[in-house]
């Protein structure tokens, strides 16, 4: 990823359509710059059943593990930067979750609406796209993860953490508030549960403009006790609206356990049981039953109408932020999970096995992994912090220009965004 | 004995009603509960019951009359089971001398600027009512004022007299023809036709896909239009009151006015967040409270307070033309107040700028919304005693026309804000900081801020009145800061 320091758009995110055939394109971006494939590699196609419900490429699989891979290095990545003092705030890691939402984007169906063509070409994909696009993603500030899956430039997103003008979000919002909505990701909320209706909002937006795509909201244990989450499930069965909340469990809200905060924590998936919504628990360490699940929730939800609920879990390996003392859980439970169910890991051993990854190619994906992330982060340091007159812009709608705050002295400061 | 039956009091702001059907005819008898007519008031078509057994003497208020009836007014006489018919000529002959003008017993809690005080004679032949005879209606039409110089005609083209509540159901019905993606989401907005009876009509015309009945969930109604705004769609979400936004402060603030900005420009939150604001009548403490200065303190949101039916149409448009959020703060009392509006469906008035509704020379009395028709009845009272008052409505309160409120404390060297919400950190807080900031060499004295008693507004009459600013209230500060007594 040479370009990653220019990189200003955004990278196909690691999946196909399930449909589509091979052909000589390749379906996941990450593989492009790679020695070219075989045709033995693409006839690597798996049986159904191999591996979960699906046929899968070879490439599509080994396009997993590097996603994964991807969002895990940058994490640890952001974590040292954190403790270098260069990322401020609050900052949530995602290490651990990465098959969440890895899986859930490889069975998410969209059609960008920010066609790369100028002019009618654009307006074109513009009609077509009834709604949003497609299958949307909406979370919470344990964002990271979820920018890098659709698709959002490591550069981009580091920029945005390190407070860079280069940032996805301009340097105005950080860690906990990414947006990319060209590719259907609709934030990166900060207030635990906030994201729930919004999503909810998304999809009554998607059915009303007549679209087929579904609201993707994540959230986790901790978010799913706020009283939001309720009204929410209320008002999607109700409306029937295309929603799937993806509840990741990572077992711990801030630092009490779900068993000492969730009534019935042993199954979270069945919250929405008094509403109708069907609720289905996942290993959300296991990328393809993440992918399994999701496609069949999605299915669902296209079909009959109305939400579904999916209890992913998983574990996060990190504090709830960098400010997590750890002290509410021991060192040897986080070894434990780690040693035996490290979903990238498990991933790799089951590629291995079937002969879809070798340690050659596993060390090419990690090596290229490792410099992706090295790139965009020497890029996003090297960016300059947003223009001072940045500070003004943004705050209302070009068509509310405005000039507002007259201080003392008589000075403007503020301006029309 | 017999006894008149009177136009009751059915909802707290009810001042009149209209007969729209009897369903007992003369001579008929009815057991209490039983149905004997349709009174319309000011926010529903309601059933009157019949609140003790008896016998429909004689009925003095026909449906086909169409006329409104004060509160209190007798709409009928009643026998008792046995009495005799000629009971009525002595009940009917002890009415006689008692005209509808016979103060009502029933609550009229505000203190309505009494017909006669008419700010400005243009003014009222600008909106002529039949309701002049009609003493419960505070009537102060507020018609642009065309003096040479001073205040630009804001519209031109046909108008049509309509209510505030009307030209506000107008509004959204025009710009939900306008453009597909704007819908009205809220609570009981749609079969029930508005608690308020704002959106009358809109069901009928627009269908249950855009006129949207939400379950009693305020977080979660408010967050999902806010998404939804985020997705393409231009909601408007109605509050029954704001009081009952506070469940949805969350959302409002950190959802719909950040997220443009934390966004860097990429998301934004066309959506109106709209209903009845400020004490209403007799509800007390927790359903009357002026969130004004709450949501202007606020930087990524508009907050608009109409007080007149044209401004309410006008600048509504306006909020649901434009793309960002925006809190538009209505009046349960104005909801009745009538004036003329421009029919054209492209009218519509800049938010931001605040408007001169009585030009004068000696103070400046800024304010917004209800308090309006006070300041200019208070502005009435003055001019008789030789002051004049400038009357400024302000109509946005975010942002906020700094120039115009500036400009005028300059001419008249005064400024009396004026507010129902509470004085801390209110409204008239920041004006008075605007006028020592930006007009101190002209300020010939301390600017003075009126403001609701800083206690949570109590029920009793007396009590209530006492903790709102009245025209009196107004008047005597305004004297006061001109050292005349």
């Amino acid at each position: 990823m040479a370009s990653a320091g220019k990189d200003t758009k955004s990278r196909s995110p690691a999946k196909a359509p399930p449909t589509a055939k091979p052909t000589g394109t390749k379906p996941t971006g990450k593989t492009t710059g790679k020695t070219a494939e075989t045709k033995a590699e693409i006839k690597a196609e798996t049986k159904k059943g191999s591996f979960g419900a699906r046929k899968w490429h070879a490439e599509e699989l080994r396009g997993l593990y590097e996603q994964m891979l991807l969002i895990r290095r940058f994490e640890e990545k952001a974590g040292q930067l954190y403790g270098l003092g260069l990322i401020g705030g609050f900052c949530h890691l995602y290490i651990g979750q990465e098959a969440v939402v890895v899986g859930a984007v490889a069975a998410r169906r969209f059609k960008t609406s920010a066609g790369t063509g100028k002019g009618k070409v654009k307006e074109k994909v513009k009609e077509k796209v009834k709604g949003t696009g497609g299958d949307t993603l909406t979370t919470s500030y344990r964002a990271h993860g979820h920018a890098l899956a659709v698709g959002g430039s490591p550069h981009k997103i580091m920029a945005e953490l390190l407070g860079r003008a280069s940032g996805c979000c301009g340097g105005k919002g950080g860690s906990m508030h990414l947006f990319d909505t060209a590719a259907g990701f609709f934030g990166g909320h900060g207030i635990v549960a906030a994201q729930v209706p919004i999503a909810a909002g998304v999809g009554f937006a998607e059915k009303y403009l007549g679209g087929d795509g579904v609201a993707m909201v994540f959230f986790g244990d901790g978010a799913l006790n706020q009283g939001q989450v309720y009204e929410t499930f209320n008002m999607a069965a109700l409306w029937r609206l295309p929603v799937l909340f993806v509840i990741e469990n990572n077992r711990y809200g801030m630092g009490t356990s779900i068993e000492r905060a969730a009534a019935h924590s042993e199954n979270l998936a069945a919250r929405g049981a008094a509403y109708g919504i069907d609720g289905k628990k996942i290993d959300g360490m296991d990328v393809l039953a993440v992918h399994d699940g999701v496609a069949e929730a999605l299915e669902q939800i296209r079909g009959a109408g109305g939400p579904r609920i999916l209890e992913a879990v998983t574990y996060r390996y990190r504090g709830h932020s960098m400010s997590d003392p750890a002290k509410y859980r021991s060192r040897e439970e986080v070894e434990e999970v780690r040693a035996r169910q490290d979903p990238i890991d498990r991933l790799a051993k089951r590629l291995e096995e079937s002969g879809v990854l070798d340690e050659t190619a596993r060390k090419e994906i990690d090596a290229r992994v490792r410099e992706e992330v090295k790139s965009a982060t020497e890029a996003a340091e090297k960016d300059s912090e947003p223009d001072e007159r940045e500070l003004w812009t943004d705050v209302y709608a070009a068509n509310g220009a405005h000039a507002i705050v007259v201080a003392a002295s008589g000075m403007t400061i503020g301006s029309a965004t | 004995m017999a006894n008149p039956l009177l136009m009751p009091a059915l909802s707290p702001t009810m001042a009149e009603g209209v007969l729209v059907r009897w369903h007992r005819s003369e001579g008929d008898s009815f057991r209490a509960g039983d149905l004997l007519a349709e009174v319309e008031t000011d926010k529903a078509v309601m059933e009157l019951e019949a609140s003790e057994d008896g016998i429909l003497g004689r009925i003095l208020v026909t449906a086909e009359d169409g006329e409104t009836t004060p509160v209190g007014a007798p709409i009928a006489l009643i026998l008792q089971e046995g009495e005799e018919a000629s009971a009525l000529e002595s009940l009917a002959a002890s009415l006689e001398g008692t005209s509808p003008e016979t103060p009502a017993p029933a609550p009229a809690p505000e203190s309505a600027p009494s017909p006669e005080t008419s700010h400005d004679k243009s003014a009222a032949t600008a909106s002529p009512t039949a309701e002049s005879s009609t003493p419960q209606v505070a009537q102060a039409p507020i018609a642009p004022q065309m003096e040479k110089g001073q205040i630009e005609k804001e519209w031109s083209g046909e108008t049509q007299e309509s209510t505030v509540r009307d030209a506000l159901r107008d509004a959204m019905a025009e710009e939900m023809r306008r453009d597909e993606r704007v819908l009205l989401l809220g609570e009981e907005v749609a079969e029930y036709q508005g608690p308020y009876k704002v959106s009358v009509g809109l069901l009928e015309e627009f269908g249950a896909k855009r006129v949207v009945d939400t379950p009693i969930t305020e977080h979660g109604f408010a967050g999902l239009g806010i998404g939804a705004a985020m997705a393409g769609l231009r909601p408007i979400v109605e509050f029954m009151t704001f009081n009952f936004a506070m469940q949805a402060m969350d959302q409002i603030i950190n959802s719909a006015a950040k997220t443009r900005y934390m966004s860097g420009g990429q998301v934004t939150v066309p959506i109106v967040f709209r209903g009845p604001n400020g004490a209403a009548a007799r509800v007390a403490a927790q359903h009357s409270q002026c969130y004004a200065s709450w949501f202007a303190h606020i930087p990524g949101l508009v907050v608009v307070a109409p007080a007149s039916a044209a401004d309410a149409k006008g600048l509504l448009k306006a909020a649901v033309r434009r793309d960002d959020p925006v809190i538009f703060l209505e009046n349960e009392i104005l909801y009745g107040r009538k004036g003329e509006v421009p029919l054209d469906p492209d009218f519509t008035l800049p938010i931001g700028r605040a408007r001169i509704v009585r030009s004068g020379t000696d103070l400046t009395i800024a304010t917004f919304s209800l308090m309006v028709e006070r300041a200019l009845a208070a502005a009435d009272t003055l001019a008789d005693q030789g002051i004049s008052a400038e009357v400024i409505d302000l109509r946005t309160l975010r942002p906020l026309d700094r120039e115009t409120v500036v400009a005028s404390v300059q001419r008249t060297g005064r400024l009396l804000a004026v507010e129902e919400g509470w004085p801390f950190a209110g409204i008239g807080s920041e004006l008075c900081a605007l006028a020592v900031e930006h007009a101190f060499d002209w300020l010939d004295a301390p600017p003075v801020r009126i403001a609701g008693a800083d206690v949570p507004l109590p029920y009793a009459a007396n009590l209530e009145a006492m903790a709102l600013p009245q025209s009196e209230t107004i008047a005597a500060a305004a004297r006061a800061l001109l050292n005349r007594s």
